[in-house]
């Protein structure tokens, strides 16, 4: 038994089936952080004071350059598939997962430096929703890293099978990543500039 | 000659409809072919790891059924308190141990374990996976003439997902101070401060089962949206379709915010963070230790905004399924199709602007209480729609009142009363009296029980040869309905006089220490005596269900003579469903069409030239 529409585009619609699948999940996503977002401003909004300069800007800086950059890498790995170049996209999509890796590194400095003073979520109101968003957040990147890892190793096979159904996915790959990125380039600013 | 031209044109014409029809619909090679050589999975594969559809709907059925039993069981152990507070439960009560029930006489502490659980595993373990999980699994991609769902792995992990976190919620009777006690809508401080793990475990399960839910809900409007069969365009989906669809939206999109809340719920319980716990909050005359500067009515917004579509998730597949029965069964085109269908996703748009109006009494305004009570009364509009297009739908009919006829035409009027009785809730002055008493919790048990819950097991009466390829006993059936009918009206009618005289819905000795509540008291037993039959009654259809599996009366694909596409495979259906390539040719509802044959006209039926 065959599921029609896994591949080729169904014409009333012009969609994959995994093509709406993903962006049914990032509309998902997009109310689980609407959700935190809001508890951010209906937090801050009844604080009597609001912390400023808790964190390093640099370093948040940083992570933004890094996780755009992951994005024009991602973008690059499904373009190559698309121009057949299976060298580029192999390092391209290596490129984006080590460019996830180091974001984490940094994200862990940041954590280490907060929790070495003593101050976890649990010292401000301000810090628990920073540990709770960042940390879902990164969870996110995580599992983008998983699928990555995946398409990485064992997943690549399929390219010899059916060329289309591997750039579809490592185009779906791409999307959720675009998602997670955008995610941060809120992140940034509400948390650390604000 | 002339004739012949004519049947010329005529059969031109209907080419050029089949040509129209082949758009939208799955190319014609596929399944048809693969179906003659697949290869036989073995026993875990086939029914225990099944990426079949079926298989999946029908372990969500089985689950879900369990669950809706056992939610009961907790109930029935309850309602023995309220009956006859401090004395000790006959028969089990001395199963139960020191730390909850010592000497068979429930502690307060075990009786609020149980409201909570009741309340979780009525709608997030019993209700939703039987109506969604079950019925949408196994009925909708049958009805749009799917080989099975968009992602059939990502199908099989929603259930274990599910099941994981019902096994969770089990466990947590379990720890030291036992499952979660604040409710189960789970309001902090109380849930925060509350020193047992039980309610730690009650969001870890939360999270499963919303992650489940969620990988459910994308795979149905994928489904939905890519797999129609050819022919069947959006206005010639059975209303159960419709149903389904419009529910998995508000899964889709409400869900994530209940699982933020439930995330930093978590945090507040396990990293000490103060999300929901306000500044000096002092409890048994200790100061609360924290940061503070939480909001506990923050909980309450993101639960509602769940909570509040939840709802109508438990209630429009109920909808869709006495809509297919009653259709079935009246021999008519169902009153208003369009109608309703428009209702159907005018009711799911405007069920995420109505959660406020269960916090009437939070204080939070007079501009925002006319919001959200204008809201209410405007989503009661499409439900009224639909239920009087049903009911309409009977006039005139000569309605065959098979079991689950019966069951869909109880739907009607106990969904109705349900309906009436949450006006005065949806509008702040009588809310306020009535808030938090017998009142509420008669309104919505009348909407869920006595309503999705008989269309459930209308659901099940009808859909079960399909399954099974064997029909259910009538005559058990007519005395499960009947003493069903009776017991739960018997039930949840003396509550609505409870609530109007004041008890409060969460007492553990059934309110006795309050004077106001004296002469209500004697409802308490009659309830009681009233929901342990209706636990009797459910006897016969437990038996039903399992010996019909074996010796029910075995019948064809189409016993009910009905006109949706899943009547067309054979019953039941092997992997892959059908065993040519389905195509649709009309509506749904082509019953008693003036000049047909017979008064059923499949949508799989190809037209005569």
């Amino acid at each position: 038994m065959e599921i029609p529409y896994t591949v080729e585009e169904r014409p009333d619609t012009g969609l994959a089936n995994g093509k709406l699948g993903i962006w049914l999940f990032l509309a998902s996503e997009v109310m689980l952080f609407g959700a935190l977002f809001s508890t951010y401003i209906i937090l801050r909004v009844g604080a009597a004071e609001w912390p400023h300069g808790e964190l390093n800007v640099w370093l948040g800086m940083a992570n933004t350059f890094i996780l755009i950059g992951s994005s024009v890498t991602m973008v690059m790995a499904w373009a190559s598939l698309k121009m057949n170049q299976w060298a580029k996209h192999r390092m391209y999509l290596i490129l984006t997962f080590a460019l996830a890796a180091l974001f984490l590194v940094n994200k862990y400095f940041e954590y280490a430096d907060h929790l070495r003073r003593g101050e976890g979520p649990w010292h401000s109101t301000f810090l628990a929703i920073y540990f709770t968003l960042t940390g879902l957040h990164g969870i996110h990147i995580v599992g983008g890293m998983i699928v990555m890892g995946y398409f990485i190793g064992p997943g690549a096979k399929l390219w010899k099978k059916n060329q289309e159904q591997f750039a579809n996915r490592i185009e779906y790959t791409g999307l959720y990543w675009h998602f997670v990125d955008l995610v941060w380039i809120f992140l940034f600013p509400v948390l650390y500039l604000l | 000659m002339e004739v012949a031209a004519g049947n010329e044109a005529e059969l031109r014409y209907a080419r050029e409809k089949m040509d129209n029809a082949s758009t939208v619909g799955p190319p014609v090679h596929g399944h048809v072919q693969e179906h003659e050589h697949h290869e036989e999975l073995g026993f875990w594969r086939k029914y225990i790891f099944s990426v079949d559809h079926k298989v999946i709907g029908i372990q969500y059925s089985l689950t879900g059924l369990f669950f809706l039993l056992f939610g009961f069981t907790l109930m029935m152990l309850m309602r023995y308190q309220l009956a006859f507070p401090g004395s000790p439960i006959p028969l089990v009560g001395n199963l139960f141990g020191q730390d909850k029930a010592p000497g068979g006489i429930m502690l307060p502490e075990f009786y609020n374990q149980l409201g909570a659980m009741h309340g979780t595993i009525m709608v997030f373990m019993g209700v939703v996976p039987l109506a969604v999980g079950g019925f949408g699994n196994f009925v909708m991609p049958l009805q749009i003439g799917a080989p099975d769902m968009a992602f059939p792995k990502i199908n099989m992990m929603s259930y274990w997902v599910y099941f994981l976190g019902g096994l969770v919620m089990l466990a947590s009777f379990f720890l030291p101070g036992g499952a979660a006690q604040s409710g189960w809508t789970s309001y902090p401080p109380l849930s925060v401060i509350t020193a047992t793990n039980g309610q730690t475990m009650w969001l870890i399960g939360m999270i499963f089962l919303i992650t489940s839910s969620l990988l459910g809900s994308l795979n149905f409007i994928v489904t939905i949206v890519q797999l129609r069969a050819r022919g069947l365009s959006y206005m010639r989906l059975p209303f159960f379709v419709w149903a389904q669809f419009v529910t998995s939206f508000l899964l889709l999109l409400a869900f994530p915010p209940l699982e933020a809340a439930g995330v930093l719920q978590l945090m507040d319980k396990v990293a000490g963070t103060s999300f929901f716990m306000p500044s000096g909050l002092v409890v048994s005359g200790k100061i609360v230790p924290g940061s503070g500067g939480g909001n506990p009515i923050l909980w309450q917004h993101l639960f509602w905004f769940l909570a509040h579509p939840e709802v109508y998730v438990l209630i429009l597949p109920a909808m869709g399924i006495v809509s297919e029965v009653i259709a079935n069964n009246t021999r008519k085109p169902l009153w208003g199709y369009r109608a309703m269908v428009y209702s159907v996703v005018f009711l799911g748009f405007m069920s995420f602007i109505v959660w406020a109006h269960h916090m009437f009494m939070t204080g939070m305004g007079t501009t925002m209480s006319a919001f959200f009570q204008t809201t209410t009364m405007i989503i009661s509009i499409p439900s009224v729609v639909i239920l009087t297009a049903l009911l309409l739908s009977l006039w005139g009919a000569s309605i065959r009142f098979t079991t689950p006829m019966l069951f869909a035409l109880a739907f009607l009027p106990m969904f109705g009363i349900g309906g009436l009785t949450g006006l005065p809730l949806g509008l702040a002055p009588p809310d306020i009296h009535l808030h938090d008493t017998y009142y509420v919790i008669g309104h919505f048990h009348y909407v869920v029980a006595p309503g999705t819950i008989f269309a459930l097991f209308a659901g099940i009466y009808y859909w079960f040869p399909k399954a099974t390829g064997r029909r259910m006993n009538e005559a058990l059936g007519w005395i499960h309905f009947w003493g069903s009918f009776v017991c739960i009206n018997a039930v949840f009618m003396p509550m609505f006089i409870q609530g109007l005289g004041g008890m409060n819905r969460r007492m553990y000795d059934g309110g006795a220490q309050y004077a106001h509540n004296a002469p209500l008291l004697k409802w308490n037993v009659m309830i009681g005596f009233a929901a342990w039959g209706l636990g009797l009654f459910q006897i016969p259809f437990i038996i039903n269900f399992f010996a019909s599996i074996k010796w029910g009366k075995v019948v064809d694909r189409n016993p009910w003579e009905s006109t949706t596409l899943e009547w067309s495979a054979p019953s039941p259906p092997g992997h892959g469903n059908f065993l040519t390539e389905p195509v649709v040719y009309r509506g749904p509802y082509e019953y008693s069409v003036p000049g047909a044959a017979k008064d059923f006209t499949p949508q799989f039926e190809p037209e005569r030239a």
